[in-house]
């Protein structure tokens, strides 16, 4: 349930106080995917929840934990550089080869966010692998927000947003103004598929992925659930296929089903035996 | 690592030098305009990168960018241009004219930092690789 819209009132009033930063009206969509992860790590019910303890309890750690979630954003263009450099040195080089004869290549960004991950792997993949623009390709990404959902669909961004990561030569490539916002070119987004998907709970059928990146999202949950979405995550991947999980993200002491590698800096994930 | 920060706005060469010092820039000189960086460059050795406006008097950035890329002793330094011309044809222009990357007006510190990283900036060393 998204927080109503005194909420949001009281939340702007709070950060402002706080931070001096102005949360501006458009920005309420972010409240259910920055603050959920608060609730469930104080066992709480949802963001609701979380708003009225604040209000009740006044409590200050609370409050700044709140007031850090709303105004920070970590959702930026080719996040963390060292996986794209790799994606694009060692990791679709590899995959292209060995998918040529098939004409078929798949992706999944499982916490998309509004987007920036897989579209970033998109405009990679136009710039550096033109001779996969006519395969059939599967760019899929999924977030637990269908708001986020949406804002990903639509690949409209503000300049605050384009202005994080993003290579200005890809952006007037990529991008048309629209007043003060940017919008993806249609052939771009076109190419993408996103859709609302939880990964705490069963997953639909899926297809085999060639890549799979699970970044930053396993911090928000216990350790049993996260072993369990990464061996599901095992289950849909291409037994020659790469997962990426956050760069301060570990598998140590939660599955043994991948091996990790190194290469351009990154690490990433393959499934055992399979290196 | 050596940085030149070019703005006619005092407080916005404030901003953007204490951003940079935060990421371990240890040298920074800044001048107002694009002509007074033309003297920095010409008096004060060349700096690893440049950061530059666009809309200043006297000499803009985009002429700076065009003069400071018709020297050959010139060319290793970085030019990023830190404006808010915001049109898609202005910005092709000046990436043409030899700048190498491009933040738009308003940005927030961490925009800074990305556009850094994604030029290679080590945050530990300062170095540009």
């Amino acid at each position: 349930m998204s927080a109503v819209a005194t909420d949001f009132s009281y939340l702007q009033q709070l950060v402002l106080n706080r931070s001096a930063i102005v949360l501006s009206d458009d920005k309420e969509y972010l409240v259910e995917s920055r603050l959920s992860p608060i609730a469930r790590e104080l066992g709480l019910e949802g963001v609701d929840a979380v708003l009225e303890r604040l209000r009740l309890t006044r409590e200050r750690a609370l409050e700044d934990r709140v007031v850090e979630a709303m105004t920070t954003n970590e959702t930026l263009w080719f996040r963390d550089v060292h996986p794209f450099n790799a994606l694009r040195r060692t990791v679709f080089p590899e995959i292209i080869a060995r998918r040529a004869p098939y004409r078929q290549l798949a992706v999944w960004s499982a916490a998309s966010s509004s987007g920036q991950e897989l579209y970033s792997i998109t405009m990679l993949l136009a710039e550096s692998f033109p001779q996969v623009m006519d395969w059939h390709l599967s760019l899929h990404g999924t977030d637990l927000s269908s708001e986020m959902v949406n804002k990903a669909r639509a690949g409209k961004y503000t300049t605050l947003e384009i202005n994080r990561g993003l290579p200005a030569t890809m952006m007037v490539r990529n991008f048309d103004r629209d007043g003060s916002n940017y919008v993806l070119k249609d052939e771009v987004r076109r190419m993408t598929t996103f859709r609302q998907m939880n990964l705490a709970e069963p997953w639909p059928t899926l297809p085999k992925y060639d890549l799979i990146l699970i970044r930053n999202v396993l911090i928000y949950f216990d350790l049993p659930t996260r072993k369990k979405i990464l061996e599901s995550a095992a289950r849909c991947l291409d037994p020659n296929g790469y997962l990426f999980i956050g760069s301060s993200e570990t598998m140590m002491g939660v599955t043994d089903v991948f091996e990790a590698a190194t290469a351009d800096g990154a690490t990433f994930y393959r499934l055992k035996g399979k290196q | 690592m050596k940085a030149l920060v070019v703005d006619d706005s005092r407080s916005m060469r404030t901003i953007v030098s204490r951003i940079l010092r935060g990421v371990g820039v240890e040298e920074i000189v800044q001048a107002e305009n694009g002509q007074e960086a033309i003297q920095v460059l010409e008096t004060g050795g060349i700096p690893d990168i440049a950061l530059v406006d666009w809309h200043m008097p006297i000499m803009n950035g985009y002429e700076f960018v065009c003069a400071a890329r018709k020297v050959p002793e010139w060319r290793p330094m970085t030019i990023m241009m830190v404006t808010t011309e915001n049109e898609h044809g202005q910005i092709v222009k000046a990436l043409a004219a030899g700048a190498t990357e491009y933040l738009i007006k308003p940005f927030t510190p961490d925009a800074l930092v990305d556009k850094l990283s994604l030029l290679g900036l080590n945050p530990l060393t300062g170095a540009l690789s």
